[in-house]
């Protein structure tokens, strides 16, 4: 996009630069990836919590009935195929459909609700209480931060779905659009690593 | 619309006061309260940070003051124990979180677009509500006191003793609830720095012609970002367990009082190296100019800093020594201990270097800046005492560690943040600081932070634990108490006479000029004080010392002040590659903007609902919260966020 060039006697040379919030370029970019560091970072904590009281006391510390995929499973894949719309959606944006556009962020916003329907219907599901023990604690402040995540990727969602329809972006002037996905795709990610933590780890003994 | 239509061809041109004119005009702010409350001036935003800064230092002085009265013989009865523990938790906490980090903040905000070459910080709101943030959160902390519940289980906090049973006033709520606040401000600050890094340097100014204390900003930014969450974490777990009956801490439901020391100490001891490589990189800076050189070993004084920092999220066990954990875990750590101490003293070796082959122009700030150095390696030195595990379980929660971290703080933070005051007050304000009086200051607190601190290492190998409040006539820590008192009020002298300094100073100190130091970096290319602009034209820097090039023949060409990039459609600067620096996209800039104030005001409220169990007002302050960011975020043509114009 740009040729510009310092050259040996210190002078400058600039082509044409992208002006404002264009992609990659745009400051928002980048302090959305500050952001999923530091996120990522609060999940390391969190789980770091969860497999140091599972390694301090083993077996017994986990419920005698283990965590089923009954409802975790289908969850999983929903968010999966959430973060797979948005990304549809996004490349859509980007050549100029703003109809596929809102269609991809519409269909990551409906799944993640369901999402959450089911994480509901799981927390409700369960036999013990947050106070009950340790295990209690852990699993629903984990599952509980994660989904505050999912909640607030959600009303980015809704957001960009009512700034897109309000006709604020094109194809260039697409910046808050992929830093709103990038989030979701994170949101997502981070799910991986909680399903693994909660639901598979117990079967690997 | 396609991409080239929001592409331009920035001119260059030189300097001209018609162009100063205009710049002045886009980039001021509008005086009165609006713009008081909403200015996103870095350098505003900057002094601010410094002011604050040091009014907790003050309050955290006093309380040691206090404390030292009650040390000062055996038996007193000044103050009782529970004051006390309020006293000695609420000063650490004071001191390490909202004066150590934020006195560095506050000279990185106002340095970095400066030495930078830019016009200000990539998130200009963002600093703004960090700084609100921090004043908030640290008046939400002091609040304690009004009601007389103050945290009061030292600043690290140990659970069971900070549990609900044994602590069941608000007193840890206010701390808990308050860290997870501050954290907001560290971190939204950390990714501003880390961004303006990496993306708004001068065009050419690329990794290795940075300011180290740029290095040690950014170094320290990554480390807030990976290491702050430890800690929010870890509080926020222990408001679970306080207000809704969790089981992190407390053994009775499975949990585990050492998850809390673990999560601390993860965040704590990366938080030691935050708190002073900034100012390990401002001596690094200041230091060569009083001796007329350039750094000896620039590129291995970087190396070590960032490899400092990551040495140092290996070794937090080390704090953990005394609690019973495996002997392999032990040994590794103490380890790790031992080899961080190799990266850090590079710095203490390329300084000494410096002064041995440079000509030295001794000031109060050059000796503030070579005691620095002695401090370092007397706390340093202290600091592998502790890392060998047999010698730790002999001086575990004695004087000697408080001595010894009182050598780290006070000598590599508070002794390098002095030298910065005299070195960078004539470009803050453009005057410069007396001399005369400056002496005595620098003279009388160096002489009242050894006489209190160099005999407390004796106090705790005697084996005065930490946190008593008092002790008994016949064990012969009588007279190395009494000796520490009267050290610490001649300090507190010392700073006085450097509160004198600035007051009078600023009213009738010698007029400074741009560059009063002969220093080589940019921020000393423009006038003292700056103009709101900081940069005329975008400067494009061809060496490690733009202001020096005539006499060090370092450059390949030559770098050019006065004529660059105008950038001066609106309020832009320019965003440029990460490694060389290579012009890549005009940024449009907010304007003083007053949501970062308003979104802090609803944090406020939500977090003093939270804390009184307020739950449907912690409910509308979180809604305020979103509406808020809602706002600050909606897209915007002239921030070229939204389809619009087209650029010439």
């Amino acid at each position: 996009m740009s040729d510009a060039a310092i050259d040996r006697s210190g002078t400058l040379e600039v082509g044409r630069l992208a002006v404002g919030s264009i992609g990659h370029h745009a400051g928002g970019w980048w302090g959305m990836m500050t952001l999923i560091a530091t996120e990522g970072f609060l999940f390391v904590y969190l789980e770091f919590s969860y497999y140091y009281f599972a390694s301090h006391y083993g077996r017994e510390w986990l419920p005698s009935e283990l965590p089923s995929f009954r409802l975790s499973g289908p969850g999983t894949v929903i968010l999966i195929l959430s973060s797979v719309a948005a990304w549809w959606g996004e490349r859509g944006g980007k050549s100029g459909s703003r109809l596929k556009l809102l269609a991809g962020l519409f269909i990551a916003l409906v799944l993640g609700v369901v999402f959450v329907a089911l994480q509901l219907r799981e927390w409700s599901d369960k036999p013990f209480t947050l106070a009950s023990h340790s295990y209690a604690s852990t699993y629903f402040v984990v599952t509980g931060f994660h989904m505050a995540h999912v909640i607030a990727g959600l009303l980015a969602l809704a957001v960009l779905i009512l700034w897109s329809g309000l006709g604020y972006f094109d194809r260039a002037r697409f910046a808050p659009v992929s830093i709103g996905i990038v989030y979701w795709h994170f949101v997502d990610v981070v799910w991986l690593t909680v399903f693994v933590a909660f639901y598979v780890t117990p079967y690997l003994r | 619309m396609a991409v080239e239509q929001y592409e331009k061809i920035p001119s260059a041109v030189v300097v001209s006061e018609e162009l100063r004119r205009r710049l002045h005009r886009i980039w001021e702010t509008r005086p009165g309260l609006f713009g008081w409350i909403a200015t996103v001036d870095h350098k505003t935003i900057g002094i601010r940070y410094i002011v604050t800064a040091f009014a907790f230092l003050v309050a955290g002085g006093i309380e040691a003051l206090i404390m030292r009265i009650q040390l000062a013989g055996p038996e007193q009865r000044l103050i009782s124990p529970e004051a006390y523990n309020q006293l000695f938790s609420m000063h650490g906490i004071t001191m390490i979180f909202l004066y150590a980090l934020p006195i560095l903040s506050g000279f990185s905000n106002y340095l970095f677009p400066l030495l930078l070459g830019t016009r200000d910080m990539a998130f200009p709101r963002l600093n703004a509500f960090s700084y609100w943030v921090y004043l908030a959160s640290g008046l939400f902390m002091y609040a304690s006191f009004l009601i007389g519940q103050a945290p009061n289980d030292g600043w690290f906090n140990y659970a069971p003793y900070s549990l609900k049973p044994f602590n069941p006033g608000l007193n840890m709520d206010f701390y808990a609830l308050g860290m997870v606040f501050f954290g907001i401000s560290t971190t939204v600050g950390a990714a501003n720095f880390v961004v303006t890094f990496l993306r708004n340097r001068a065009p050419g100014m690329s990794i290795n012609r940075l300011p180290i204390m740029v290095w040690g900003t950014m170094t320290i930014s990554v480390g807030i970002l990976l290491a702050n969450p430890a800690v929010s974490l870890a509080f926020f777990l222990l408001w679970m367990d306080r207000q809704f009956g969790t089981h992190f801490y407390d053994t009775a439901g499975g949990g585990k009082p050492l998850l809390w020391q673990h999560l601390f100490w993860i965040f704590a001891h990366p938080w030691v190296y935050i708190i002073v490589l900034p100012a390990m990189g401002m001596v690094s800076d200041a230091l060569p100019v009083f001796c007329r050189r350039p750094l000896v070993a620039y590129t291995l004084v970087i190396l070590g800093t960032i490899t400092t920092m990551v040495l140092g999220f290996g070794v937090w066990v080390h704090h953990m020594f005394a609690t019973g954990i495996p002997f392999l875990a032990t040994s590794f750590f103490s380890g790790a201990s031992f080899i961080i101490t190799i990266p850090s003293a590079i710095a203490v070796f390329a300084w000494i270097a410096t002064i041995w082959t440079g000509r030295v122009v001794v000031t109060t700030a050059f000796l503030y800046f070579a005691s620095f150095i002695a401090m370092f390696t007397i706390g340093g030195v202290s600091g592998v005492m502790t890392a060998s595990v047999p010698a730790d379980l002999q001086l575990h929660d004695t004087y000697f560690v408080v001595a010894h971290i009182h050598y780290v703080l006070i000598g590599i933070n508070l002794f390098g943040v002095l030298g910065a005051v005299y070195f960078w007050f004539p470009k803050m304000t453009g005057r410069m600081l007396g001399e005369r009086l400056g002496r005595w200051n620098f003279w009388i607190t160096f002489f009242g932070f050894n006489l209190a601190f160099l005999p407390m290492h004796w106090t705790g190998l005697l084996g005065m634990p930490r946190r008593i409040y008092t002790y008994p006539e016949n064990v012969g820590w009588t007279s190395v108490n009494l000796t520490t008192t009267i050290g610490a009020f001649i300090l507190a002298v010392g700073i006085l006479l450097l509160f004198i300094n600035v007051l009078v100073s600023l009213r009738r100190g010698a007029v400074a000029g741009p560059n009063p130091w002969d220093a080589p970096t940019l921020e000393w290319a423009v006038s003292s004080p700056p103009p709101p602009y900081n940069f005329a034209v975008i400067p494009v820097v061809a060496s490690r010392h733009p202001l020096w090039e005539d006499r060090l023949e370092e450059a390949s060409g030559r770098s050019s002040i006065d004529r660059g990039l105008a950038l001066d459609h609106g309020k832009e600067i320019l965003a440029t590659s990460v490694i060389d620096a290579r012009p890549d996209a005009v940024l449009k800039m907010p304007d003083d903007n007053p949501w970062p104030f308003v979104l802090t005001l609803a944090l406020s409220v939500l977090f003093t609902a939270l804390l009184l169990h307020w739950w449907i007002v912690a409910g509308a302050g979180a809604a305020a919260c979103v509406l808020a960011i809602l706002i600050w975020l909606w897209p915007r043509a002239e921030l070229g966020q939204k389809e619009g114009a087209a650029y010439e």
